[in-house]
């Protein structure tokens, strides 16, 4: 193994400058088309990896690539394949930073050792395997950097659209957009609950008409969150129910007789002020 | 033995729960509690939780137990001032406590209080 270590890693450090220029343009062949990366960065992040490659090869063998020898190397992998996944590029054009490296080493792996037939595939089937580790690695972190984007947005969007916003001195309305799974719930009921707390409201108003369909597990999460409500002192009024949501709770033969429901977020915003007591007057003409 | 101090109002009795309950002390305070109605005559009862925090199933059904208890004794019972945590556990537990009436704090419990008491209109000293 040693002996494999100080050839690769020799003819890294002997050939740098000639390995950057073919990797250069094997990546360039490869990316053609997509036009998103520059010349000058190509060769930048290839120059900067190759000696980071040369200092780990050295230093710490091809053994094990997830040790603390190889660290520089896997951050540099890191921040790269972070930064592309972030620019929308796919997998493949990324992996291809680290596989395209293959033809420039075997060339030179060749060159070096075109008398010796048996060694020379030890050392190809050897780098392979190395190459093979980063560029693997380097997925990885893609996929995890994708995910981290997409898990952010989910977060983002359960925050959004669920807001609760005052209608008047004790009375909150909580407009519901879009479908309605535990996870939004969880949420929503979490938000109105606080801000029942935060308010002293004693009347809420929970608007449907956004929410497309409604079938017994939505229904049963809206009759949780009422209940909830209740167990803090407020009262809950559904509201924004269309004709066809009407129809399909009856043919699901769902039970909302417990929770006053009314047609429209007015209807019901005119019940929740005759509770509280208040009401609106028409102001006569001058 | 640790205790949850019952407290008199006028013809209301005020339990404010303010450590932890564990089961004994639910237990003690129920037994206290249908005591205290009957020796005081109480017309209503509020028992604040908003110190509560954590709540399982035994503590959630003994608030039921106590309320329906005390409405049996005829004395009006309102729970107020419960945490969304906690109010949420209990309906995830199925124990949304039906025919337990709810208020947002003291306050709100009491006027909810007065208000079914004059709604009644018949209290023993209500002609004050």
């Amino acid at each position: 193994m040693a002996n494999h270590n100080s050839r690769l890693a020799h003819i890294v450090r002997t050939h740098e400058a000639g390995i950057v220029a073919d990797w250069v343009k094997e990546q360039l062949v490869a990316t053609k088309g997509t036009e998103r990366l520059r010349d000058s960065e190509v060769r930048a992040d290839c120059q900067r990896f190759l000696s980071l490659f040369s200092s780990a090869l050295q230093s710490a063998g091809a053994d094990d690539v997830m040790g603390p020898g190889w660290l520089g190397v896997r951050e540099m992998l890191d921040e790269l394949s972070r930064a592309r996944a972030r620019a929308g590029f796919t997998p493949a054009e990324t992996a291809t930073f680290v596989f395209s490296l293959k033809q420039p080493l075997f060339d030179r792996l060749r060159d070096d050792l075109a008398s010796d037939g048996k060694r020379l595939a030890d050392e190809v089937w050897y780098t392979t395997g190395l190459i093979d580790r980063l560029g693997l690695y380097t997925t990885e972190v893609y996929q995890k950097s994708r995910e981290e984007v997409i898990l952010r947005q989910q977060q983002d969007m359960l925050e959004l659209s669920t807001p609760v916003v005052q209608l008047s001195e004790g009375i909150l309305a909580l407009p519901l957009i879009g479908t309605l799974d535990s996870a939004r719930t969880q949420v929503v009921m979490e938000n109105l609950l606080q801000r029942i707390v935060d308010t002293g409201a004693a009347i809420a108003i929970i608007d449907i008409t956004g929410v497309p369909t409604v079938d017994t597990l939505v229904a049963q999460h809206l009759l949780k969150t009422v209940a909830a409500a209740r167990l803090m002192g407020a009262d809950c009024i559904i509201s924004g129910i269309r004709p066809q949501i009407a129809q399909t709770i009856v043919h699901l033969g769902v039970e909302l007789n417990t929770v006053v429901t009314k047609a429209t977020l007015a209807d019901a915003f005119t019940i929740a002020l005759d509770r509280s007591g208040a009401m609106i007057v028409r102001r006569p003409k001058a | 033995m640790e205790r949850i101090p019952i407290l008199k109002m006028n013809e209301f009795l005020l339990v404010s729960i303010q450590v932890d309950m564990h089961d004994r002390l639910a237990m003690t305070l129920q037994d206290d509690l249908t005591e205290r109605i009957v020796r005081d005559h109480a017309r209503g009862v509020l028992i604040d939780i908003s110190s509560l925090e954590i709540v399982d199933s035994f503590i959630g059904r003994m608030i039921g137990n106590i309320a329906a208890m005390s409405r049996v004794l005829d004395a009006e019972t309102v729970v107020v001032g419960m945490r969304p945590a906690v109010a949420i556990t209990l309906v995830e537990l199925g124990l949304s406590l039906p025919g337990v009436r709810t208020s947002l704090n003291v306050d709100k419990g009491m006027e909810l209080l007065r208000s079914s008491m004059a709604a009644v209109g018949t209290g023993p000293d209500d002609d004050r």
